[in-house]
């Protein structure tokens, strides 16, 4: 097995609230991410989803846990130390006009992680940042524009552009199609998918819509108030969810398509707060088949048959299953 | 029984450039569409479309520079667009209620939410103080929010987006609405909170009779919780018919482009994008609005686009609504 280009272990995230107080954003958290590998991230809002890619990146710091990128430990490494390693991690944001400079010229945006990473001479600099327009679909005459000139998907495009442009190891894209149109999130899509077969680099996925998430992923990782309850392979994950929060989620789903039968479990109550988590399992609060032990304690990890590792205290006697009502 | 007829609307937003020149933004160029008790019409399209703009112009919501030029909207006969102020005000809120798509924002932050209900019952029924309180807290047990009584002393800043959504809900059928339009009722929400929301929407549309228009850019909600489908673009409706009918053998290259866009298309390998910027309302082409982004254009798309019939429910503005799959026989449809 190769190394993984990305292992992160116990990671945790706590943002002070005052009187003593924490959001616990991020919950010990474990995560591998081989090269040339995608890795969706779903959950609901508040799920600790974006706080785990920017701390990842370093653009946050993290409370607890360890980080390794590439085999290199770069959780207590300074600042000074990380920015060269940005070269090898780059990310995507979900809104791309906030995300860009509105005084720059597209070609200065995307020249200037080129400028900033590779010793390239001016005239390679600038063929550079035309194959990249063309690579990410964008007519060269965009390229003198300013991004208020630009659409939201001309403007994703430039930031995957940028992402790209010094050949990352690793991807992060955080919800890169939510403030999207549906259609051109389509295109963007695509996109991402051919970037992913032509350049090997292995990327974080992290969005809330499971259509988009199970077309682009290899491995999937569920994410309930800033804790992992269910990870792996996209097509055993969303076959047989073996996690009770899983099940929900994904049949909270609606495909796009009236033909398809949809069968759900529709859950009661909402999303706790993450300043007092519930002991226990985090999610009895809400969990159909929780018994009294969910309550007072902590589901270790367990691997179920089809392969996926989970977090709950029913899969040993197969109580984890939820029973689906079909809509009518 | 129809409930609703809009037809032929037409709204313009007039504003004057800076050399005072007149400017018109051609928003809604001619959407007609009726609304039955009992059914949900879910009206897709994507951002600028006019699907806002077509709930706003059929209340009289509408605010300068944006007006109704043209067109006319019939709610069990009475014609609105015409109608006096004070006469749509006794309509709107009773027997039109409308939810909007941030809860948040649409709850007066100042007053506790029970007595946000009770004064909307108070405006239009004239009954008792007590009779209005004991409304509220049936309806809101109606929508699912648990001890109505304590949380009718709650101020909107407490609820969560779901619970605010669900007052919101609570307060349209306050007055017994007889049609309800929901404007992106779910799009702030978790998907888990969104099935509870529609859920409930769907059962109380059934419960009360309602005939009901649901606004939204989510297929997946239109192809499960709705009857009939609007599909918009460029202020137009450019395909309408039973949801069964139009999600299985869609005529309008635009809705064939957006159907063939979601993941689940996509996913087997019949994807087609559809790029382009939307159209400028304030230049639109002659004829047909998407003849730039679409693929089957020809010069006979630059003349006025009939609606075409292609089934008695089912209708698409497209000269080739129904022939496209002979213009291009190798993407005939599954």
């Amino acid at each position: 097995m190769t190394n993984p280009v990305l292992k992160v272990r116990g990671l945790c995230k706590h943002f002070p609230v005052g009187g003593k107080q924490f959001v616990n954003a991020v919950n010990h958290v474990d995560l591998n991410i081989s090269p040339g590998e995608t890795l969706g991230m779903v959950g609901e809002s508040g799920s600790g989803k974006s706080t785990i890619g920017r701390v990842i990146l370093r653009l946050s710091e993290p409370t607890e846990g360890s980080i390794e990128f590439n085999g290199q430990d770069i959780t207590h490494l300074p600042k000074s130390k990380v920015r060269p390693l940005r070269r090898d991690m780059q990310m995507v944001f979900q809104d791309p006009w906030s995300a860009l400079n509105p005084r720059m010229r597209i070609r200065d945006l995307i020249a200037e992680p080129i400028k900033l990473h590779m010793p390239l001479s001016r005239s390679e600099r600038h063929d550079r940042t035309e194959d990249l327009a063309r690579r990410v679909n964008l007519s060269t005459s965009f390229l003198n524009r300013t991004p208020a000139n630009l659409s939201g998907g001309q403007l994703q495009r430039v930031c995957i552009a940028r992402a790209i442009a010094t050949d990352p190891k690793l991807i992060v894209l955080d919800e890169p199609t939510s403030s999207l149109d549906m259609s051109v999130r389509a295109g963007i899509l695509e996109l991402l998918a051919e970037i992913r077969e032509e350049t090997k680099a292995a990327m974080l996925f992290i969005s809330h819509d499971l259509g988009t998430v199970r077309m682009i992923s290899d491995r999937i990782a569920v994410l309930y108030l800033g804790e992992v309850v269910e990870q792996g392979q996209a097509e055993a994950l969303f076959e047989t969810p073996a996690h009770p929060y899983t099940q929900a989620l994904l049949s909270a789903h609606l495909p796009a398509d009236p033909r398809i039968k949809v069968t759900r479990h529709v859950l009661g109550g909402e999303v706790p707060s993450p300043i007092a988590l519930p002991p226990g399992c985090k999610f009895h609060t809400r969990c159909p088949v929780a018994i009294d032990r969910c309550s007072s304690v902590v589901p270790g990890t367990l691997t179920v048959p089809t392969g996926q590792e989970a977090r709950c205290l029913r899969i040993p006697d197969g109580g984890n299953i939820i029973q689906r009502k079909e809509i009518a | 029984m129809t409930l609703l007829e809009v037809e032929d609307l037409h709204t313009h937003f007039i504003s004057r450039d800076i050399d005072n020149r007149v400017r018109i933004a051609k928003a809604l160029n001619g959407v007609s569409f009726s609304l039955q008790a009992g059914r949900i019409l879910g009206i897709v399209g994507e951002t600028g479309a006019g699907k806002s703009l077509t709930a706003q112009s059929v209340v009289g919501l509408l605010r300068p520079p944006a007006r109704i030029v043209a067109g006319s909207v019939r709610f069990e006969g009475r014609e609105l667009t015409t109608m006096p102020p004070e006469d749509l005000n006794r309509i709107r809120g009773a027997e039109i209620a409308m939810v909007v798509q941030n809860p948040r924002t649409s709850l007066d932050p100042l007053t506790r939410v029970g007595d946000q209900l009770v004064r909307l019952h108070q405006i239009h029924s004239g009954g008792s103080l007590e009779m209005s309180r004991k409304r509220a807290l049936e309806m809101m047990e109606a929508v699912g929010i648990p001890a109505p009584e304590s949380r009718a002393k709650s101020w909107p800043h407490e609820l969560s987006g779901g619970m605010a959504q669900r007052v919101l809900l609570a307060m349209a059928l306050m007055n017994g609405p007889k049609l309800l339009i929901a404007d992106e009722p779910t799009t702030g929400l978790d998907v888990t909170v969104q099935a509870q929301i529609l859920d409930l929407l769907r059962d109380l549309v059934a419960r009360f009779n309602m005939a009901t228009m649901i606004i939204t850019h989510d297929l997946g909600v239109v192809a499960h919780f709705c009857d009939d489908i609007a599909v918009m673009f460029g202020g137009s409706i450019v395909e309408s018919g039973p949801v069964a009918d139009v999600f299985a053998a869609p005529v309008h290259p635009y809705t064939r482009n957006l159907i063939g866009a979601t993941p689940e298309q996509f996913q087997k390998g019949r994807a087609r994008t559809l790029g382009g910027q939307p159209p400028d309302l304030y230049n639109l082409p002659p004829g047909c609005a998407l003849q730039s982004r679409c693929e089957f254009a020809t010069e006979l798309c630059r003349t006025p686009v009939p609606n075409k019939e292609i089934a008695p429910t089912h209708f698409a503005l497209c000269h080739f609504a129904g022939t496209l799959d002979e213009m291009k026989p190798k993407e005939a449809r599954a």
